[in-house]
């Protein structure tokens, strides 16, 4: 009935109950509160059906947050671990348990942070700033935030019954296959890849055509902001990259279940490949994160320099160079594989390369900053954070494109370090800038700056204290994913300065708490109004929060900096009459999609083949279904529009 | 013609350049464990060219009944629109039906898809394509019923539109496994 399911699954280990507990003891908690607050008819009205973008993008943010409280427990754990085991089993994790943290973490702030946090914003900005109501399939648009979420649930719920795979975040065999990894660990992996995976391919097919579809009269290629540019670049990679990820994860699951030979030691498989396939989107992946990162930043450097963008085209050219060029470097991952000195030297000298368009980036911000009028505010500080950390992260990253000094540091702490530069520095900066930036557009007041400023220096100095250890540690030998340290390495008193670094990030994640209580408390007085910055893209030339249908005029767009334009011709804000606006109609249908969709992962990790074998027809019946509907679009009247727009004027 | 069609045409194009590159994964994968039988048998030695021909005209014929049907759409014809589905349904059903014979006598012959890596990479490339005509047939009966009850319009037309496309880009995907798969096991 329940497959490998049993009552078992649910026992675990005393430490690993801790978590199983939060789980539970959350969602329960969740529960009794929207009861308490009678809040289950606005959650549903207002969220569940919504397939309004700017909803779905707040939804994204909230899912990162949570998530990243998960990815972040499990950094504390795994730096606790290595400051206090000196020896094998001094620790207070043991290693299978351990083994399962890291692959969590890694996981879930690739997947289930970066990724929600980049959608979020996409969707929060990209319909805006190019003038449109909504993106081009709002439908679908709900549906890949479901998947998202419903992925994310799935991952949770591994602490629940079962466990998480023991592998490191990208699974490589024979370790996950089922010869070495018989439970049921992989296979929460592969399914909530594999349903969040659906979810950001549809996302990418969406967000290219309403950027090349869907744009404002007037607005050609060479006039969109550049965050929608970066955007555009983002979601090809996602388009050409996540096929990938499907078939490599496909693969691994007939190992597993069907007793095929794709990637096993016997009858043939080969275990090189599936390292080959999954750095082919693994490797994109990183751009598809840190490229709207960039775009953002050339939003708002413009903005706080008080200046147009220095070298714009250069800028375009840059993104769709690192576009290309993140498809040829992917084998920079594996160095050590022996593929000989040409193929290594061909992929060295392109991870180079990709330097080059990254640098003209640097240097274009730079260049804006200089001689502009700079306003120190929080989105400002977290650019000048990244790019500081960011170039040690750059430099290391070309250190490492040199396959023989790749050989001596592959696998090592040193990696570990380049990375979490890249991608706290880089990727997640840039994302806390963006939505410092854009905070007061979704949600009509700004942020505390006090906090915001206090939370920048507590994560700044707690991410360099925490990360430059590993970076010497690495050069003195160690490797990474050790749940257990040898003390006459001589390694512990970095480890124990790399654990004080956690605390001092956990300290920035509090201060950014309080920020947006405090905010929140405050919000009368931080009101934003429409354009709190002195803003120079579309975005700002509409109301915050956005009516349903964000612009009550589709703005007409003659050139660069559209709104910065139309402030100096004097045309912004112009009112003439009101006409019906189309907007689509909410639905459930999509956090339907999603929940089946999880039920559907959960039969196939725990082989509950009836549950499998009901729920894809279920989907492909709701999908025919919502085919045959018309009822997809409705009328906002002039009337009411005049209404909405009159209920800015007097707030 | 209303703002949507231009979309979904475009976001449709989109999705098959994706599931191009599904593809382009799979026949790397065969690609390189081709080799790998270890005892078992290759492509090679089951190889029976005039069924796989078969299978291949099959297809083909059904990408000009496809096409057909949705030029009688376009002259606004719902009867021959539908009678030229059906047929794409007919010719789509037998090609699926000698596929599954075709892995059925492989299966009982001890050369299923875990007999080896290379068997392996075959079942799941080739029946890869195999579940994307099996979805492209039941995607085709809902668009028939479509048609059938509320006519050919702007909403069905969209719908024709982008199921031709996609099974125009099954019968390309075919070609390259007739190619690639079978013909190179002749050589």
């Amino acid at each position: 009935m329940f497959g490998l399911l049993t009552f078992q699954s649910f026992i675990h280990g005393p430490i690993e109950t801790i978590p199983e507990l939060m789980v539970v003891g959350g969602g329960v908690f969740a529960v009794l509160l929207i009861t308490y607050f009678k809040a289950w008819g606005k959650l549903y009205r207002e969220w569940i059906v919504t397939v309004d973008a700017k909803k779905i993008g707040i939804m994204y943010l909230v899912l990162a947050f949570i998530m990243l409280f998960r990815g972040g427990a499990d950094a504390a754990m795994m730096r606790a671990q290595q400051a206090i085991s000196m020896g094998p089993g001094t620790g207070y994790l043991a290693a299978d348990h351990y083994a399962q943290i890291f692959t969590a973490h890694g996981v879930i702030m690739i997947f289930f942070v970066a990724m929600p946090m980049m959608f979020g914003l996409l969707n929060l900005v990209v319909p805006l700033q190019i003038g449109a109501r909504d993106v081009a399939f709002p439908f679908l648009n709900s549906v890949s935030f479901w998947l998202t979420a419903a992925a994310a649930m799935l991952i949770n719920f591994s602490l629940v019954a079962g466990e998480f795979a023991a592998t490191g975040w990208l699974a490589y065999p024979p370790l996950s296959e089922l010869q070495y990894s018989p439970g049921v660990g992989v296979d929460y992996w592969i399914w909530a890849l594999q349903i969040a995976g659906a979810g950001t391919l549809m996302a990418g097919i969406n967000f290219i055509t309403t950027i090349l579809k869907m744009r404002a009269p007037g607005m050609k290629l060479m006039q969109m902001p550049i965050f929608v540019w970066t955007a555009l670049g983002s979601m090809l990679l996602v388009v050409f990259a996540f096929p990938i990820l499907t078939v490599t994860l496909g693969e691994l699951s007939l190992d597993r279940l069907l007793g095929m030979h794709f990637f096993t030691t016997d009858l043939g498989g080969n275990v090189m490949m599936y390292v080959n396939l999954i750095w082919a989107w693994g490797h994109p992946e990183v751009y598809i994160l840190i490229l709207p990162a960039f775009g953002l930043f050339s939003e708002l450097v413009p903005v706080f320099s008080q200046k147009r963008l220095f070298g714009y085209t250069s800028m375009v050219i840059a993104t769709m160079c690192i576009v290309f060029f993140s498809f040829v470097v992917w084998v920079h991952h594996f160095f050590t594989m022996g593929a000989g000195a040409d193929v290594n030297a061909f992929f060295g000298i392109m991870t180079m390369v990709i330097a080059i368009p990254t640098g003209v980036k640097v240097f274009n911000w730079l260049f804006t900053m200089f001689r502009g009028r700079i306003i120190f505010s929080t989105p400002m500080l977290w650019f000048m954070g990244f790019i500081s950390t960011f170039i040690i992260g750059g430099m290391t990253g070309v250190l490492m494109a040199v396959p023989g000094a790749d050989f001596e540091l592959h696998n090592s702490e040193f990696l570990v370090a380049h990375f979490h530069n890249m991608v706290i520095g880089g990727v997640l900066f840039g994302f806390f800038a963006g939505i410092s930036y854009w905070f007061p557009k979704f949600a009509g007041f700004r942020l505390d700056e006090a906090w915001g400023k206090r939370a920048f220096w507590a994560w700044v100095i707690g991410f360099l204290t925490a990360f430059m250890p590993l970076y010497a540690l690495g050069i003195m030998g160690m490797t990474r994913r050790l749940d257990t340290i040898d003390p006459s390495m001589g390694w512990h008193p970095l480890l124990v300065v790399a654990a004080l670094g956690a605390c001092i990030i956990g300290l920035g994640v509090l201060f950014q708490v309080i920020q947006l209580i405090v905010s929140i408390r405050n919000r009368e007085r931080l009101a934003a109004g429409g354009d709190p910055w002195n803003g120079r893209t579309l975005e700002w030339a509409t109301h915050s929060p956005p009516p349903p249908y964000n612009f009550a005029h589709i703005p007409q767009v003659a050139g660069r900096d559209a709104f910065w334009i139309m402030k100096k011709e004097g045309t912004s804000f112009q009112k003439g009459s009101y006409e019906d606006i189309h907007m689509p109609t909410d639905t459930p249908l999509g956090f339907v999609i999603a929940v089946v969709a999880g039920a559907f992962g959960f039969a196939m990790i725990w082989h509950i083949w009836w549950l499998a074998g009901i729920s894809l027809p279920i989907i492909i019946a709701i999908i025919i279904a919502r085919s045959l509907s018309t009822h997809i679009e409705h009328v906002i009247p002039s009337s009411e529009v005049a209404r909405i727009e009159a209920s800015y004027k007097q707030s | 013609m209303n703002a949507e069609t231009p979309k979904v045409t475009f976001g449709f194009w989109l999705y098959l350049m994706s599931d191009c590159v599904l593809f382009a994964g799979l026949f790397a994968t065969f690609a390189v464990l081709r080799g790998a039988t270890f005892g078992a048998a290759g492509v090679g030695d089951f190889l029976d060219i005039p069924f796989v021909l078969t299978e291949t005209m099959l297809l083909l014929t059904s990408s000009l009944t496809i096409g057909l049907s949705l030029l009688f759409a376009r002259a606004n014809n719902r009867l021959l629109t539908l009678a030229f589905l059906a047929a794409t349904l007919a010719l789509g059903f037998s090609f699926l039906g000698m596929e599954v014979s075709e892995f059925g006598k492989l299966i009982y012959e001890n050369n299923g898809p875990n007999a080896s890596a290379a068997l392996s990479s075959f079942f799941t490339l080739v029946g890869t394509h195999g579940l994307h005509v099996l979805f492209g047939t039941v995607w085709m009966l809902v668009v028939m019923a479509h048609v059938a009850v509320r006519g050919l319009n702007e909403s069905t037309n969209r719908k024709l539109t982008c199921l031709a496309l996609f099974w125009h880009f099954l019968d390309l995907i075919w070609i390259f496994i007739f190619t690639i798969v079978y013909l190179f096991a002749a050589l």
